[in-house]
C-alpha cells in the first residue's frame, strides 16, 4: 500500500543545543554529532559524548545512506505510516519514518537514503526512502 | 547489604473495577490502600512509608499522604512507568532494611478508560519542558504499540519468531482469565483468532495488545517483626533489581530488554535460578513484551522464546511455566496503563494459595514478578522481584 493521503507532521521542539541540526535540515543536510576524543558518532545529538563523556564533540555531515534496522507500519492511524530505526552509514541508529514506498515491501536491513519532509511550521524532518 | 529476607509482603488489594466513571483518582488510590491494609490486618496509622508513581495526582506523596491522612517518615515516588511498583517493592525493602520505615504502602490508580485516553495508538503529547529525545522522536509518530511492534519485527527477522507463537501468549492468558470474575476479557481465544484480529501496527494485531482499564491496586510491605505478628501467610522478598535500558547513544538493540540485567541480579541475590520458579508474573503490555522478557530473565535461550511459549507452555496445569494466572494485562487488567503492581499481586496470591482453584499452582513456594515500564522500543525501566512463601 503506497502513501496516498497527506500526513501532517508536527514541528520539532528545538532547543539551543541542537539548533544547528535543524538549520542544516532546512538546507537538506543530515548532521550527526561526533566525539573527537573517542571518535564515535552518536544520536540524538548532545554536546557531551554519551560514550566517553568528553565535551569535545562536533557536527559532521552524514552521507544520508543507511539500512532499515527495524520498522512497523502503523495501520491504525488516520494516514498509515512506517516508523522505524535506520542504521546510518556513520554508525548510529536513528528513529525515523520510511516514506515514498510500498509499505508491504519493506524489509529489515534494506538500503535506504535520506529525504526531507516539511513539518507544520518548523524545519523539515529527515526521513528515509528505499535506495 | 542485601534485602534478602529483610521484608515481607503482608497485604495486597486489586480494585475490582475496570471502568471508574464515578470515582476520583485519589479515591481509587485510597480504596486500594484501605483494601491492602485490611488484607494485612493493619491500619493506616501503622503506615510509616508511602510509595507511588506518576499515576498519583499532583506531586504524588504530598497529595496522597494528605488525602489519606497518613503520617509517614519515608516517601519514594520513583517513576519508571508500569514497572514502578515492582521497583517500589525493592525500594520498600531497602528502606525497611535500613530502618527508615516498618510498614510501607504502595498504591496505583488510574482512569484512562473513563477519561477516553487514546492509550496506545496516538503519540503521547508533550507537556512542560520537552525531553531531550523529543524533537528527534515525537514528530515521527512513535506510539506505545508501534514501538513495541518494532521490537517484534526485529525479533521475527533475527530469530524467525512467528505471529502464531506470539499468539500463544494471549491464548494462555485467556485460558486463565476465564476464571477471573473481574477480568475485562473472559472469553478463551485461539491462535487463529489472535492472528486474524485486525492489524494495529505490523506485526502486532489487536489481540496482541493488552486491555485498557481503569482501577488500581495496593501492596503493603513490612519488616520481619511486623510480619511475624500478622495472621497472614508470610511472603518473603528474596531478591530485587532495577535497570534503565536506553538507546545507548544510537547503539540501539531491540532484541533484548533490561530484564537481562534485572533477572540475573535478582536471581543472584535470591540464590535461586529460573528453573526453580513455580510461577511467573511477566509484564504483558503486548505479547512480544512477554516473549522477550522470558528470554532475558533466563527461562529460555535468546531467540528461542517463540518455541518456549508455544503449545500452551504458559497455561497453568498444562505447561511448564504457569504465567499471569489472573489473566494479566492481556485479558484482565492494566490499570492506569501500568501493569507492574498487578504482577506482584498475582504472584502473592499464588504463593499464599489464594489464586483461583482452576489456576492455582500446586506447592507454589517460589515466584517471580517482573515489570517493563515506558517503551520497549524507545527506553524503558525494568524491575524484578523474587518472592518465597516461608
Amino acid at each position: 500500500m503506497a502513501e496516498t493521503k497527506e500526513r501532517k507532521l508536527p514541528p520539532p521542539a528545538i532547543s539551543e543545543e541542537t539548533q544547528a541540526y535543524w538549520d542544516a535540515a532546512g538546507k537538506g543536510k543530515l548532521l550527526v554529532r561526533k566525539c573527537t576524543s573517542c571518535g564515535q558518532a552518536h544520536h540524538y545529538p548532545r554536546t557531551i559524548c554519551p560514550f566517553c563523556f568528553s565535551d569535545k564533540t562536533e557536527w559532521v555531515e552524514a552521507s544520508g545512506k543507511g539500512t532499515i534496522y527495524s520498522y512497523s507500519v502503523m495501520r491504525r492511524a488516520p494516514v498509515p505510516y512506517a516508523i522505524g530505526y535506520v542504521t546510518l552509514a556513520e554508525g548510529p541508529r536513528m528513529l525515523t519514518n520510511i516514506v515514498d514506498c510500498d509499505f508491504d515491501k519493506l524489509k529489515c536491513d534494506q538500503a535506504v537514503t535520506v529525504v526531507f519532509k516539511p513539518t507544520d511550521g518548523g524545519p523539515p524532518l529527515p526521513m528515509f526512502t528505499p535506495a | 547489604m542485601s534485602i534478602k529476607g529483610k521484608a515481607y509482603i503482608a497485604g495486597i488489594y486489586e480494585h475490582p473495577t475496570r471502568l471508574a466513571k464515578d470515582i476520583s483518582l485519589a479515591q481509587i488510590h485510597a480504596q486500594c490502600a484501605k483494601g491492602a491494609l485490611e488484607d494485612a490486618g493493619l491500619t493506616k496509622d501503622d503506615v510509616d512509608g508511602y510509595f507511588c508513581a506518576g499515576d498519583a495526582p499532583g506531586l504524588g506523596p504530598m497529595s496522597m499522604v494528605e488525602y489519606m491522612g497518613l503520617k509517614v517518615r519515608h516517601v519514594d515516588s520513583t517513576d519508571t512507568g508500569g514497572s514502578s511498583y515492582v521497583l517500589h517493592v525493592g525500594h520498600a525493602a531497602e528502606a525497611i532494611a535500613s530502618g527508615k520505615c516498618k510498614v510501607a504502602l504502595i498504591t496505583l490508580a488510574g482512569r484512562p478508560r473513563a477519561e477516553g485516553m487514546a492509550t496506545g495508538t496516538v503519540p503521547r503529547s508533550r507537556g512542560g519542558t520537552p525531553t531531550p529525545d523529543d524533537p528527534f522522536e515525537f514528530p515521527y509518530g512513535p506510539t506505545v504499540v508501534n514501538m513495541y511492534a518494532n521490537c517484534a519485527m526485529r525479533h521475527m527477522y533475527e530469530f524467525g519468531t512467528t505471529s502464531e507463537q506470539l499468539a500463544w501468549i494471549k491464548v494462555a492468558a485467556s485460558h486463565h482469565a476465564q476464571y477471573n470474575p473481574h477480568a475485562l476479557l473472559k472469553d478463551v481465544v485461539t491462535v487463529e483468532e489472535v492472528v486474524n484480529s485486525p492489524m494495529i501496527s505490523d506485526p502486532l494485531h489487536r489481540l496482541d495488545c493488552c486491555v485498557i482499564t481503569d482501577g488500581g491496586g495496593a501492596i503493603v510491605v513490612v519488616a520481619p517483626e511486623i510480619a511475624a505478628k500478622l495472621n497472614r501467610p508470610k511472603i518473603k522478598l528474596l531478591g530485587a533489581s532495577e535497570f534503565i535500558k536506553t538507546q545507548m547513544g544510537g547503539k540501539v538493540d531491540l532484541t533484548y530488554s533490561g530484564a537481562r540485567f534485572t533477572g540475573a541480579a535478582a536471581f543472584a541475590e535470591a540464590g535461586v535460578k529460573p528453573s526453580d520458579m513455580k510461577y511467573a508474573s511477566i509484564y504483558d503490555s503486548f505479547t512480544i513484551t512477554v516473549l522477550m522478557q522470558l528470554e532475558d530473565l533466563g527461562f529460555c535461550e535468546k531467540g528461542k522464546g517463540g518455541a518456549f511459549v508455544a503449545d500452551g507452555n504458559l497455561i497453568s496445569g498444562v505447561g511448564k511455566l504457569p504465567f499471569n494466572t489472573d489473566g494479566g494485562g492481556l485479558c484482565s487488567n492494566h490499570p492506569a496503563n501500568r501493569g507492574g503492581l498487578t504482577k506482584v499481586l498475582e504472584a502473592v496470591r499464588q504463593l499464599r494459595g489464594e489464586a483461583h482453584p482452576k489456576v492455582q499452582v500446586k506447592n507454589c513456594d517460589l515466584a517471580i514478578a517482573h515489570g517493563t515500564g515506558g517503551s520497549l522500543g524507545l527506553r524503558h525501566g525494568s524491575a524484578t522481584v523474587i518472592l518465597e512463601r516461608e
